[in-house]
């Protein structure tokens, strides 16, 4: 696969609560970097991966992988939701998580197979997790449950990774595996996305940054990103009329495009 | 007795109908019902449950007589009814799924009852044992009842088990699967109406209100004694099954006794039991875990007693008396007896003429509890910068579970140390 551009996000709004959380977030992803998208609490980080992988709704713009539509290239992303986003209490066990990475829509009736089993025990290898694959999810450490999902992530064999918040509540060690395991990954020619808020590390772990804070403040490689005037915007608080919009909008339940 | 003999020979078909019809509900309500479980639904069954009503006895209105197949599809559209109205107020209004299912939950109840009044005064002769459905038939369940629900019932049973891998997975992680491409929407559909089913068919052996306890309650119970997905799934089903065996049996000896609300009984007390006996999770194993907890800190804290005696006068072989022992520490007499004999027991105590003598496998002991508090000292004095007057009470409490393996780490990381913080020697065991 020769494709330049991993994710274009063309004019994309997205509201959460009929409030707008991404306003107009236009650019262009390089394929085969560490990409991070940073901002402060609130600024739809989340939001706009769950956008690009249309778990909600978007109100206007449109997304395109690899320059076409998810649902052509969908066998091609994998997406890292964030820890707890999930009950870790479910009765599962670390291999039945990182098998369900390789569950598709036309094995529906079937069951796995010895080469699934294997891809998933490889993944588990990567992020050093082998040896739990019997345990239980629940009796897992924050940092190990982080593992267990890119694990899954890995397991299906994807050439986009896009990851939400993977440092959060991980241990040391966890931190340096998932870093090294992106280096990793780039080499093998695969994307990585990353949901990040802390700056001091942003700069190491990334080739590109996007910086976000509900609309698009900044997007290039890091050297170009990381000065003082962009974090000062990135990080200088919200737009004042621009929440105000958004409370209006919330309030009179109005539409973002007229149509 | 003699009733139990016959109840248990199943000689008589009508035992065999009712008992049979009650294992098969209970088995499938409880399968079905492992999924809403998991996935935080318990309520939704309960709402299913009574909006089934108003479909029941308008299908009778409809059809004149109590098919009971004209009945469940009746049924089943009204349960699914209520399900898609449940979803589209918490989807469309700020109102939350809990107020949604109760306003649901009532709305549609209240009209089946409605329903049902009219029909009860309209003079059809047929109607009767329609409000069957509010508390349940078990005792009447006749053969054509029987061959319609072990249909019904077989075919969710395959259903689950075809689909199982996609449920387990919209169960933990509806967002993942959807990313991954799984039809989401279909496997929602397919699953509520495998509920609304076995709700339709369940309600006509416990009735209504009792429905819920059917589908959640064994999964409940079930959830205390595995951590594997299949297995608590299985001992649902079992719990389901069993309790509509013992709920019959009940029934049968006591003929005044209904059978629906003793099946709950039987299932409600298999889950409670569950709750206190089940091995790890249950409150009767972590009663233990504090018991044993307890006992080990007594029996280490005696030790240790010993070892500050013999290190105060530089003899480590002296014989102590109780009184001394009690003197030098703040244990209830009753306390101190029992952890002298407990230690005693495993030979790290002797006792001579009223004289308690530490054995070198005691003191062996004694001096890994008196390094590991002092190591922790150590650890916290330089790791965490706290000052040599603030480790001792954390120390006091953590130097009972630190495992050989953290003990080894520290040694490592601490490099042996031989003074503490408050310069006491730590001891190392000669190895």
């Amino acid at each position: 696969m020769n494709d330049k551009t991993a994710i274009e996000a063309h004019n994309l709004t997205v509201s959460y609560n009929r409030r707008p959380v991404l306003w107009n977030v236009d650019f262009e992803l390089p394929a085969g970097q560490v990409i991070g998208i940073i901002g402060p609490n609130g600024s739809g980080k989340t939001t706009l991966l769950k956008a690009i992988m249309d778990l909600v709704k978007k109100s206007s713009g449109y997304v395109k992988l690899f320059e076409q539509d998810l649902e052509e290239v969908r066998e091609r992303i994998s997406y890292v939701p964030q820890r707890e986003s999930v009950d870790w209490d479910f009765p599962a066990s670390v291999m039945d998580v990182v098998l369900m990475g390789r569950y598709r829509k036309n094995k529906l009736l079937k069951r796995l197979s010895k080469a699934d089993r294997d891809l998933a025990a490889e993944a588990l290898e990567k992020v050093n997790m082998l040896e739990y694959s019997n345990r239980q999810i629940s009796q897992l450490s924050g940092g190990q449950q982080q593992r267990v999902f890119i694990a899954r992530s890995l397991a299906q064999g994807a050439d986009l990774y896009i990851m939400d918040e993977p440092f959060v509540g991980v241990d040391a060690a966890t931190e340096e595996a998932i870093m090294l395991l992106m280096q990793e990954m780039k080499k093998e020619g695969k994307t990585v996305v990353v949901v990040h808020h802390d700056l001091q590390t942003a700069k190491l772990y990334f080739d590109w940054i996007v910086l976000l804070n509900t609309r698009l403040v900044a997007s290039g490689p890091k050297d170009q990103i990381f000065n003082e005037a962009l974090l000062q915007e990135a990080y200088g608080g919200k737009l004042n009329v621009l929440s105000k919009v958004g409370e209006l909008i919330k309030e009179k339940d109005f539409p973002v495009r007229e149509k | 007795m003699k009733e139990t003999l016959e109840f248990f020979s199943f000689s008589d078909p009508n035992v065999r109908f009712v008992v049979l019809g009650t294992m098969i509900l209970g088995a499938t309500a409880a399968m079905v019902g492992s999924f809403a479980f998991l996935r935080k639904r318990a309520l939704v069954g309960d709402a299913i449950a009574h909006a089934i009503l108003p479909g029941v006895c308008l299908s009778f209105m409809v059809s004149g007589d109590k098919n009971p197949i004209a009945l469940i599809i009746g049924a089943v559209i009204s349960g699914w009814l209520s399900l898609m109205v449940i979803d589209g107020i918490s989807r469309t209004t700020k109102l939350k799924s809990d107020a949604a299912i109760g306003i649901v939950l009532s709305v549609f109840f209240g009209f089946g009852i409605l329903l049902l009044t009219s029909i009860q005064n309209s003079g059809n002769a047929a109607q009767s044992g329609l409000d069957n459905f509010l508390f349940g038939k078990a005792a009447s369940l006749t053969q054509d009842d029987i061959l319609i629900f072990s249909g019904i019932g077989l075919v969710l049973i395959v259903l689950v088990l075809l689909f199982y891998k996609e449920f387990k997975l919209i169960s933990f992680n509806p967002d993942y699967a959807k990313v991954i491409g799984l039809p989401v929407k279909f496997l929602e559909f397919l699953l509520a109406t495998i509920t609304v089913l076995s709700v339709a068919v369940g309600i006509q052996a416990v009735g209504v209100v009792l429905m819920a306890a059917l589908l959640i309650t064994p999964a409940s119970g079930a959830r205390f004694w595995t951590n594997k997905l299949s297995y608590m799934i299985l001992i649902a089903t079992v719990f389901g099954a069993l309790s509509g065996l013992m709920g019959s049996y009940v029934s049968y000896v006591a003929p005044a006794m209904p059978t629906g609300p003793w099946v709950v009984m039987c299932l409600s007390l298999l889950t409670i039991s569950s709750i206190w006996f089940a091995p790890k999770r249950g409150m009767f194993a972590r009663f233990k875990q504090h018991r044993d907890n307890k006992k080990k800190i007594l029996q280490e804290n005696i030790l240790k007693l010993f070892y500050h005696l013999g290190e105060a006068n530089q003899d480590f072989e002296a014989g102590r008396s109780f009184a001394t022992l009690k003197a030098s520490r703040e244990l209830s007499e009753s306390e101190l007896d029992r952890g002298l004999k407990l230690l005693k027991q495993q030979n790290y105590l002797r006792k001579m003429t009223d004289l308690w003598y530490i054995t070198q496998a005691g003191l062996e002991a004694s001096k890994r509890v008196i390094k590991l508090h002092r190591l922790w000292e150590m650890y916290l004095n330089q790791r965490l910068k706290l000052e040599p007057d603030h480790v001792h009470n954390d120390a006091e409490a953590i130097e009972h579970i630190i495992t050989p393996e953290i003990e080894q780490q520290l040694e490592r990381e601490l490099d042996f140390p031989v003074k503490d913080p408050h310069q006491s020697t730590i001891p190392y065991q000669e190895s």
